[in-house]
């Protein structure tokens, strides 16, 4: 690693003007991808500021049928929330389930979201929650926020506060892990609710996070596994590598919307 | 047996400080003045150097010197060197290229060392290495063993004309043809073994410190064999003569042959010591590890045998091209040949065999022995042939192979090796009943009631182990002899040290060791202390590697308590007014047999080195030495059977059950060779389903240089392991030992391919055998 500043701000309007007055700064919420990064010389920012400890991007709240949970929760607080296994437990079962516990006790939905990596879990549960993005400025929807790998409607030095949606009728998340990294080489998010039926695919777009709209209209009209037969998953717009032909995640992608749609219903 | 002699399950003495975070490794050790080094490696697979500026290098802070090949040239350090000569059938010597420690002029593997930065930390070396400024003029590389041999391949050394090393063969391929011709079925494969990184848990690690007073050098290292390093270094880089020259391997995390090796780091480190005035420390980091440790197999063989119209083998026929990598590392040459071909009859009476074997050049890291080291590929390809066989002849897998089985011995293979024993139905049997083979059956039905394939597979592994005996290795090209010496020291109060040549980076020794003492003299392993790792303490020793620290290194122990005991019971029987024929040793005491009359071990050591009463002209002391060369090879074998379930939606294949029925002789330590089969399981189960090294064929990047690409197995990857044991002793050495630490890993392989291929009913199937592979052969 190089050496760089690492600044810990108390509030947003402090970590803001400290990442405007960087001179090659990195908002760093958990760093569980940031650090191995620098640490492999990959990244070299001149200062780090550091999100995890502003009291106001923590916790979890659920106000009638909106759930809340602040930038800075940890992946760990959200699979043990109350909260959120009760509103929703397809979130928690997802976030128990990221990386390993270290992982999970130092990662944040915020920086995960930020990152958007495109075979990191929560993209998939935001897009298909339908989630709002709120920052420091503004709110924007999952549809407008996730643009491309590790590509986001963010711009330079705003800061996501929280994360907020409508808790779902129903919803499930399915993860193929890749065997060496465990990152999810294919993992499919359904979610059924006022809104109608949503379906999120992470690790296996070439462009990213995505939604499957024939599934979503299938599901629409009869949400069962045995909805998604017919429907072909295009292996050409998926991602390739050692690990995973675009044809066979274009398989995982089928086989892990059933098993969503099968834990969902 | 005692409570820990033989056969005990006694905890290991050497747990308690591994576990608490109190073992000493390499990178543990601190001398004054230490700085660190960081070596700059070429990013290309192969590239001529044009030039090394080091102006910007040397000017980073903390930075002490950069030193290049050119600088060692002129030191008059010694070229890298394989130590086992192979000739081609035309008789010439193998073909073998340049190896220099630091590259002068071409580099030819991602990883290769140019130059080493030393520094006063360890982030400042690395710093100055990113500093260094090489010239590269850019080759084409070739990284896959069948592409370096095509016409217009890159050419990798000048030495190896289109990149062969040697083209060897074993057995009368006559007469296997003529076999094979008329053979009433034949079977036919093409089986790659795929290449792998060993991934040991600790990093290679070497610190040099020459002590200018004295002319003379310590090197600690992590080395499977501290004493072979020191040898080499010697005789052929010139480091040092053998008295200027002490090698410590410390406690050393894990090995699997890798660290059997003499790298250029460790031999840089001691160079750049002296050139520099301080001692100097290098630590590979993971990344180093995956680019730089040698690699293991990567084979592609097609095979061919023959059966008789009674399903009895007539004629097996082998051809193989193994990838050696960039250069010849120490033993590379051994591990597709004489621990590889020799190895081809397996179990079975088998009386026509040839192979053939070409080695290639390529611009991938060195390959040499990795756990199993050649016999693990002579398994794989076997195995998986018999049980395709069985398939194609329509029979049962294991009466297939039973009708085959050598029964009689001792017996001379055609491909050099006699076996000397063994009872390969005993360990067919037990591993048949131990997984329930016969209710297979109803499980199957029960997977494809879930919508699941269930499929059941086999193995049935010959091994060689306690490679020996040195007169006949040399005969077959061996640079060094590969008996085993130990030294035992009985203290004046008793307590003894066990000095010994094998090194232990696992396996246990400081307790199995101890426990021969406690099973021979009666005296507590606690009493008993194991040196070894160090050639200022123990004279001379082969190390450990090839299962043949039991076999060999405790053999040697044997012969020295041999020696020991003999002197003990003169003493005794002075002592004692008896006559010397009576006395016993049991129980921690000289005992006149028939009697009362007793003397307590340590008052017999006293009296050793008191010296008030000894027998007429008998020295003092009591301290004996010994060097064991085994008659003959053991040979572990054995039998694993592997059940899977594969989801056919997905590939996955999960291991339901895994059982291996094991004849390793004598055993010393139950608990401690459970382990060793576990573990070498588990990297055969690794190797069958996760682990695989890829190149990038055009660039040779190394395309699975971390954790994030190449997969370890993890603890849910594996099923909980039904571990058995069958037992003929080995008639090579005096405790009947054959060998356990690499069976795990030569027995498992074809097991878990045969269990997937049965199971999705395709025999088309390449390890690693991930969910991808699998999904994709159930579409074809």
């Amino acid at each position: 690693m190089y050496k760089t500043n690492y600044h810990r701000a108390s509030s947003v309007d402090e970590a803001a003007s400290l990442i405007a007055g960087a001179d090659d700064g990195k908002l760093i919420s958990g760093g569980q991808t940031l650090i191995p990064t620098m640490k492999q010389r990959l990244a070299a920012p001149s200062d780090l500021v550091d999100l995890r400890h502003i009291a106001d991007l923590k916790g979890i709240s659920v106000a009638g049928s909106t759930v809340t949970i602040g930038a800075a929760t940890t992946h760990a607080d959200v699979a043990d929330s109350a909260e959120i296994r009760s509103a929703c437990p397809a979130l928690a079962d997802l976030a128990s389930h990221i990386g390993d516990p270290h992982v999970r006790n130092m990662g944040t939905i915020g920086g995960s979201v930020a990152n958007n990596d495109p075979a990191a879990d929560y993209p998939a549960a935001m897009l298909a929650l339908n989630a709002t993005i709120h920052t420091n400025s503004r709110e924007i929807s999952a549809d407008d926020f996730f643009v491309s790998l590790f590509e986001t409607a963010l711009n330079d030095g705003e800061i996501i506060t929280a994360i907020s949606f409508d808790a779902p009728d129903k919803a499930a998340y399915q993860k193929f892990p890749n065997p060496a990294s465990r990152y999810a080489m294919t993992g499919v998010f359904v979610a059924g609710g006022a809104g109608g039926v949503r379906v999120a695919v992470t690790g296996a777009g070439s462009d990213g996070v995505f939604r499957a709209g024939d599934m979503e209209a299938a599901l629409a009209s009869n949400f069962s596994a045995a909805a998604l037969d017919g429907i072909s998953v295009d292996p050409s717009d998926l991602l390739s590598d050692l690990h995973g032909s675009s044809e066979y995640r274009a398989n995982l992608v089928k086989v892990m919307a059933r098993r969503a749609v099968d834990a969902a219903a | 047996m005692g409570v820990e002699g033989i056969g005990a399950s006694v905890a290991r003495k050497e747990d308690k400080r591994f576990i608490t975070g109190k073992g000493r490794y390499t990178d543990d050790m601190v001398v004054p003045g230490m700085k660190h080094a960081y070596f700059a490696r070429s990013p290309h697979a192969h590239a001529r150097i044009k030039g090394i500026d080091k102006t910007e290098a040397l000017d980073v802070d903390g930075v002490i010197d950069v030193l290049d090949g050119k600088q060692l040239t002129e030191d008059g350090i010694g070229n890298l060197i394989c130590g086992w000569m192979i000739h081609s059938k035309d008789g010439s010597p193998m073909n073998m290229g340049v190896w220099r420690p630091l590259a002068e002029d071409t580099v030819r593997y991602v990883g290769d060392a140019v130059a080493i930065v030393v520094a006063e930390t360890r982030a400042q070396a690395r710093a100055g290495a990113e500093a260094l400024a090489v010239d590269y003029e850019e080759l084409p590389a070739v990284t896959e063993s069948v592409k370096a041999l095509e016409e217009g391949a890159p050419q990798i050394h000048p030495e190896a004309a289109n990149n062969l090393i040697f083209d060897w063969e074993i057995g009368d391929s006559t007469a296997t043809d003529a076999a094979l011709e008329s053979a009433a079925h034949v079977t036919e494969m093409n089986i790659v073994n795929n290449r792998l990184v060993p991934n040991a848990m600790e990093p290679r690690a070497a610190l040099g410190l020459y002590n200018a007073a004295e002319d003379h050098y310590t090197c600690w290292t992590t080395s499977q064999n501290p004493h072979v390093a020191r040898l080499v270094m010697s005789a052929f880089y010139n480091v040092a003569p053998e008295n200027k020259l002490r090698v410590i391997a410390p406690d050393v995390g894990g090995g699997f042959g890798s660290k059997i090796y003499i790298y250029p780091e460790e031999i840089v480190c001691l160079w750049a010591s002296k050139r520099t005035g301080v001692p100097v420390k290098w630590v590979a980091d993971r990344t180093e590890s995956f680019l730089c440790d040698a690699h293991g197999r990567d084979h592609v063989s097609t095979i061919r045998i023959g059966f008789d119209s009674d399903h009895r083998i007539t004629a097996l026929k082998v051809d193989t091209l193994a990838n050696l990598g960039a250069y010849m590392s120490l033993f590379s040459s051994s591990v597709p040949t004489y621990l590889y071909a020799t190895l081809l009859s397996g179990q079975y009476n088998i009386a026509n065999i040839h192979a053939n074997i070409r080695t290639v050049y390529t611009n991938t890291a060195p390959v040499d022995a990795y756990r199993g080291a050649g016999r693990p590929e002579a398994s794989y390809l076997l195995e998986r042939t018999m049980e395709t066989a069985a398939r194609e002849l329509g029979v049962s897998p294991a009466e297939l192979r039973r009708k085959n089985f050598i029964t009689e011995f001792p017996h001379q293979t055609p491909v050099i090796m006699a076996y000397d024993g063994g009872d390969f139905g005993a360990s067919l049997d037990a591993a048949m009943q131990a997984a329930d083979y016969d209710g297979f059956a109803a499980r199957k039905a029960e997977s494809e009631a879930r919508g699941k394939l269930r499929g059941i597979g086999m193995s049935c592994y010959i091994e060689a182990c306690g490679i020996a005996p040195s007169q006949a290795v040399g005969a077959l090209g061996a640079g060094v002899g590969l008996w085993e010496s130990a030294e035992v020291r009985v203290n004046a109060v008793g307590t003894i040290e066990v000095l010994t040549g094998s090194h232990s980076h696992g396996q246990g020794h400081e307790t199995t060791f101890a426990q021969l003492v406690a099973e021979r003299l009666g005296v507590g392993v606690d009493t008993v202390n194991i040196v070894h790792g160090d050639t200022d303490k123990v004279q001379m020793g082969m190390g450990t590697y090839g299962s043949r620290s039991g076999a060999v290194g405790m053999s040697a122990i044997s012969v020295a308590l041999d020696k020991v005991e003999a002197k003990a019971k003169k003493i005794a029987a002075h002592l004692l007014e008896a006559d010397e024929a009576d006395i016993v040793i049991e129980g921690g005491e000289l005992k006149v047999a028939g009697t009362d009359k007793a003397l307590p071990w340590f008052q017999l050591a006293l009296a050793a080195y008191t010296a008030h009463n000894l027998p007429e002209g008998m020295e003092p002391g009591l301290k004996e030495s010994a060097f064991f060369d085994p008659t003959n090879f053991s040979f572990p074998a054995g039998c694993h059977i592997c059940e899977v379930e594969v989801d056919p939606d997905t590939g996955v294949t999960e291991i339901t059950q895994f059982v291996a029925a094991d004849d390793f002789g004598t055993i010393i330590n139950p608990m401690i060779v459970d382990g060793q089969v576990h573990g070498g399981v588990a990297q055969g189960i690794g190797q069958a389903l996760l682990e695989g090294c890829a190149y990038d064929a055009d660039t040779g990047q190394l395309v699975t240089a971390s954790y994030m690409d190449y997969t370890m197995p993890r603890a849910d990857d594996l099923p909980s392991f039904n571990v058995t044991t069958t037992k003929t002793e080995s008639p090579s050495n005096p405790l009947g030992l054959k060998g356990c630490g690499e069976a795990g890993a030569i027995g498992s392989p074809p097991a878990v391919i045969n269990a997937i291929t049965d199971a999705i009913g395709n025999n088309d199937l390449a390890m690693p055998a991930t969910p991808q592979t699998v999904w994709s052969a159930i579409q074809r």
